[in-house]
């Protein structure tokens, strides 16, 4: 099945969050201002430009249940966004200040399970965790800092609304316990610990090759976490037997990633594709990838053909006759403009769109390409032997 | 194209290829910056291994890979002073205008005649596989370019000095 895209812009998507029904969309495209989009026909058009932030927008999240989005920018700062009706009587976005306590860019931001609170990762070697403060309005954080060495890339949260895990460009993906004694309840014991006061370090793992650790999550359980490094390569670890399952792959660096099931992952990179990752405690595997490589290329040289696709042919024949030059990988690149991939440049989000947690049937993807993609999670197709002209192969 | 540039560029272009993985990355030393991380070279984790590729002593690529940036440096052939001559002035040339040609660098790395600065904001904006195609284009018409300048000055020399000669025989 072909995955439904939209071209939200020109510019790169950042990060996109869509609300609770899908009906409204959150983007960041590429500037300090965020856009709420609603579907309108076949299209998305913007309803709402959210401007307060001073930089680029390099996270978003929209919390499901109370109805609030969260925006993280490289101006060091995070705005909660509330919908409140003003003077008038009209409803609008409301921002809410929060106390990062960061001196650095904040990269990525995600709302925790319950919705109470939510981790901001950040370029000063620290994670706050922000919880709300109605004494005085405000959200207060609290800053994870110790063993982390560098820029924070991403986080993810464990259900039981206690756990974080983060990945960050020391090459290291670690789990927290972001426990804050005025919200939680104290929680149960899980694999990856029992006793969690604030800023324990449940674990800590090393992407095998060194690559700075660009995307985490916790499978649906929260027994298993994965995370993707930028040597290319996927990472599985069971904490109970201590198991890291590492899947290298011949393709460019996966950026972002989702679990859809317990056994299936969804990452997306610099390959322009959604690749499908199956597997059990015994061994993991790439099963193949939701893009048939059908989309981008049908619009481009197959319509194009005729005459373009003869002087093409006739002019490669006459540098070959001249000048002894040959047709190969290796010499002048191909032709066309266009990759036969859906994105034409990398993803930079994966996000659930549809189905509960451990049983998800869609994913949606956003890219620098400026255009979304929803892809159906079942329709896995096989590996072609073009990766999308942007392999390495 | 001869059959020995051939896997040389081959091998230029699938490194550039998975170094052209580049992210907008927040300087995690200055605050509110965003600069290039291979020219800052502030944060040492944050760089790769800076990697040559070379076809011989006198032709190589330098490759600087780092999260949101790349540096390429080419060291051109030059085989004798006529080509060194036209080499400098051809690349000086080009390094004047450096901003219309958007990811080239105003002055080369040490060691190479040169260099070549893409940022993630170019692999934002433009198509990441057509940069790479640059590149190689652009490494294989410098050398047809600076010998074809080298055959048409020594064409030139020849009828210069023929009409002297022939100046001064009558």
């Amino acid at each position: 099945m072909a995955p439904e895209v939209y071209h939200i812009a020109q510019t790169p998507i950042i990060a996109h969050a869509f609300n609770a029904d899908r009906s409204a969309l959150a983007v960041s495209l590429n500037s300090n201002e965020a856009q709420i989009l609603a579907r309108s026909g076949k299209e998305w058009a913007t309803i709402e430009t959210l401007s307060e932030h001073d930089k680029v927008i390099t996270s978003i999240d929209w919390a499901p249940n109370s109805n609030r989005i969260v925006t993280a920018s490289q101006d060091r700062n995070a705005y909660v966004w509330q919908q409140t009706p003003d003077d008038t009587g009209k409803v609008i976005w409301k921002p809410t200040l929060v106390l990062l306590r960061i001196n650095r860019a904040a990269t990525h931001v995600r709302w925790s399970p319950n919705e109470d609170k939510f981790a901001v990762a950040s370029g000063a070697r620290a994670i706050a965790i922000c919880s709300f403060d109605p004494e005085n309005n405000w959200w207060v954080s609290k800053l994870l800092k110790k063993p982390i060495r560098s820029t924070v890339l991403s986080v993810d949260w464990h259900p039981n609304n206690v756990l974080l895990a983060a990945g960050s460009a020391d090459s290291q993906a670690r789990v927290f316990s972001a426990y804050i004694k005025e919200v939680d309840s104290k929680p149960a014991a899980t694999v990856w610990g029992s006793k969690l006061p604030f800023n324990t370090i449940c674990s800590e793992y090393r992407s095998p090759a060194g690559g700075w650790v660009h995307g985490v999550a916790f499978s649906p359980s929260g027994d298993l976490l994965a995370f993707t490094s930028h040597d290319s390569s996927l990472n599985i670890v069971y904490p109970g037997s201590n198991v890291v399952h590492n899947v290298r792959m011949p393709s460019l660096p996966l950026v972002s990633l989702v679990w859809t099931t317990e056994d299936t992952i969804i990452a997306a990179g610099h390959d322009c594709q959604p690749f499908v990752f199956n597997g059990t405690e015994g061994g993991w595997q790439e099963a193949g990838t939701l893009d048939d490589q059908s989309g981008g290329a049908s619009g481009g040289p197959a319509r194009r053909g005729g005459l373009a696709a003869r002087s093409g042919a006739f002019a490669a024949f006459q540098a070959a006759d001249s000048r002894g030059l040959g047709g190969s990988s290796g010499s002048s690149g191909s032709g066309d403009t266009k990759l036969t991939t859906v994105h034409q440049n990398t993803i930079t989000d994966v996000r659930i769109y549809d189905g509960a947690p451990g049983q998800v049937a869609r994913v949606s993807t956003s890219g620098v390409d400026g255009s979304l993609a929803i892809w159906d999670v079942n329709a896995v197709s096989a590996i072609t032997g073009r990766l999308g002209g942007m392999s390495m192969r | 194209m001869s059959n020995v540039l051939r896997p040389y560029l081959a091998a230029v272009r699938s490194t550039l290829t998975a170094a052209l993985t580049l992210e907008n990355f927040s300087s995690q030393v200055v605050e509110r910056h965003n600069k290039p991380e291979v020219e800052v070279g502030g944060s040492k984790e944050v760089l790769l291994n800076p990697l040559i590729i070379s076809r011989n002593e006198n032709e190589r690529v330098l490759i600087e890979p780092s999260i949101n940036s790349i540096r390429v440096s080419i060291k051109i052939k030059q085989a004798d002073e006529i080509e060194r001559i036209l080499c400098h002035k051809f690349t000086r040339f080009m390094m004047q205008r450096a901003e219309n040609f958007i990811v080239l660098r105003r002055k080369p790395v040490p060691g190479y005649d040169i260099s070549f600065l893409i940022t993630n904001t170019h692999s934002e904006t433009m198509l990441k596989h057509k940069i790479v195609d640059f590149i190689i284009q652009f490494m294989e018409d410098v050398d047809k370019e600076i010998s074809e300048m080298k055959l048409s000055l020594n064409a030139r020399a020849r009828i210069v000095a023929e009409q002297y000669l022939t100046a001064i025989a009558t």
